[in-house]
């Protein structure tokens, strides 16, 4: 059975309809994309599983829970972290404070020691920089901040939202292999990307949106070799 | 030499008071990002409370003092519920707005339940002065002055060190960010609330201690007053309300005494303006550039 289900999901703003009714499923273990333009509706669908957003209809179920009626601040005690599109981190917090800010719903002290170890081995400029305002760090830096903030609270689940975004060249490889060392460290991704070509590469699945629909799925290597794919998104 | 001092005293004394109405005002800005104009209306609130409980209902002085600021905790929270939490999305004018017609309706039900007349108290607290040399430093600005400094200190731990406190200074910077890090961002921002009321409880304690003077308009003025001192020493910080407040008292009592008592509120607000002319996010405000 997959992960998380999401089922017939219609998202209104106003009267804009902007997710028309999309399906799609992450299975443990797995690393899945969504890919699309400027308002596909990609950013949109992560909010509302995290809460962020009221669904219309339509149903997420992470591990047989229902999510479309718990509120966002509940969301991430059940093993769901959520990286947010910029980054989103507290950036008058030190580094530090921000990880801590990571873990708040956690009561273990020693559990907690444990992840800010792992968090800190996985980023060692984090650990050069603990005690800085968040704030003063580079756009990757951030972005690591704002991912190992997301680690802290020990997820099964990360939902990544366009974490490349702004950064250069270099720190976007470092990006996606950060990202490809968080799944094989046990954690199951659902990452959204404009960067279709690096995506594709390190996905299993991905799933295509345009204007709130999904117009393709499959498995990542196929769509990487699909005419319609490469002419909108790899610029072949 | 002797009036200067004087006068500083009393410029600390109405300032001190200031200031602790001033770091109510900052501390729900800085949370919930709205400026909250009843909130020199429940300093009202919490004099009349204290008056009812303690002169009225007999309840020993302790006892009223501590129940006075819990019925303004659960006023300051009952208003965010339901005049502002409704309004969280809204364009900050609406809420504004919201906020002095909150001000009016604390004002109009104070006027309906005790009427215009002003009531005069006793003397709530009593305090020896003491000499130093030939001046005599009176005692109630001084414990005014010591409460203020306590609050501010325990403020500022509270929102560094505690769990609580971190909690709100996520809430300030970014609400979804926060609830996605599990915070409860109502109840966070209820809280700010209920400190921020129970800071103004204790202000209308000690406005009430020292003009023994109950009227519904009593909170106005010293809120807008405070106010300003906010935003003078810098709107958001803590110590620069408490700077703001003691500053604003101190030219307005030296005005008073050396200038002229009529010109008191312009020269204070004319240093204001002077203030946010070189400094705009005011004395000890951050420089913060608003993300959109």
């Amino acid at each position: 059975m997959a992960m998380l289900t999401i089922k017939d999901l219609n998202v209104y703003y106003g009267v804009i309809h902007a997710i028309k009714g999309v399906s799609f499923e992450v299975n443990e273990g797995e690393i899945i994309a969504l890919l699309g333009a400027n308002g596909a509706g990609k950013t949109t669908i992560l909010h509302t599983i995290t809460g962020l957003v009221p669904a219309k209809s339509g149903s997420i179920e992470f591990e047989g829970r229902e999510l479309t009626k718990i509120p966002a601040h509940k969301i991430v005690s059940l093993g769901m972290a959520h990286v947010p599109e910029g980054r989103r981190i507290f950036s008058e917090l030190t580094v530090f404070e921000n990880l801590g800010m990571g873990a708040y719903t956690r009561k273990d002290k020693k559990e907690i020691a444990d992840s800010l170890e792992m968090v800190y081995t996985r980023f060692p400029r984090l650990k050069e920089r603990k005690n800085q305002i968040a704030g003063t760090l580079s756009g990757g830096e951030q972005q690591m901040l704002a991912m190992g903030r997301a680690l802290m609270s020990h997820p099964k689940i990360m939902l990544m939202d366009e974490p490349s975004m702004g950064l250069s060249p270099i720190f976007v490889e470092e990006i996606f292999d950060i990202i490809r060392e968080i799944s094989k460290g046990g954690t199951t991704v659902l990452l959204v990307e404009q960067n279709a070509k690096k995506t594709l590469q390190i996905a299993d699945r991905a799933y295509v949106l345009e204007t709130g629909n999904i117009v393709l799925s499959g498995d990542a290597k196929e769509l990487m070799n699909d005419p319609k794919v490469k002419a909108a998104y790899l610029g072949e | 030499m002797e009036t200067f001092i004087l006068q500083l005293i009393n410029g600390i004394r109405t300032g001190s008071i200031y200031a602790l109405i001033a770091l109510g005002y900052t501390m729900v800005y800085g949370i919930a990002k709205m400026i909250n104009f009843a909130h020199g209306d429940i300093i009202m609130v919490g004099a009349y409370a204290l008056y009812m409980l303690w002169a009225v209902v007999k309840l020993p002085l302790p006892l009223a003092m501590l129940l006075t600021v819990v019925i303004c905790s659960v006023l300051g929270v009952t208003i965010e519920r339901v005049a502002y939490k409704p309004l969280r999305n809204a364009p900050s004018l609406a809420v504004l707005i919201t906020a002095i017609g909150m001000s009016f309706l604390l004002q109009a039900v104070s006027l309906l339940l005790f009427g215009a007349t002003p009531i005069k108290s006793e003397n709530i607290v009593q305090l020896k002065g003491f000499h130093i040399g030939s001046i005599m430093i009176p005692g109630l600005p001084m414990l005014t002055l010591a409460v203020t400094i306590v609050c501010m200190i325990v403020l500022t731990l509270f929102i560094n060190k505690t769990k609580a406190g971190r909690a709100m200074r996520a809430v300030s910077e970014d609400k979804q960010a926060a609830a996605l890090m599990g915070i409860n961002v109502n109840r966070t921002i209820s809280l700010t609330f209920a400190i921020g009321s129970a800071l103004a409880a204790i202000a209308g304690i000690l406005y009430l201690s020292q003009y023994k003077s109950l009227t519904p308009t009593m909170g106005a003025l010293p809120g807008i007053k405070a106010f300003v001192a906010a935003v003078f020493g810098g709107i958001g910080s803590i110590p620069g309300a408490m700077l703001g407040g003691i500053l604003l008292g101190i030219i307005e009592v030296m005005a008073k005494a050396y200038i002229n008592s009529a010109l008191a509120d312009a020269i204070v607000f004319g240093v204001l303006v002077i203030v946010l002319l070189v400094k705009p996010s005011g004395l000890l405000g951050k420089n913060r550039i608003e993300k959109v």
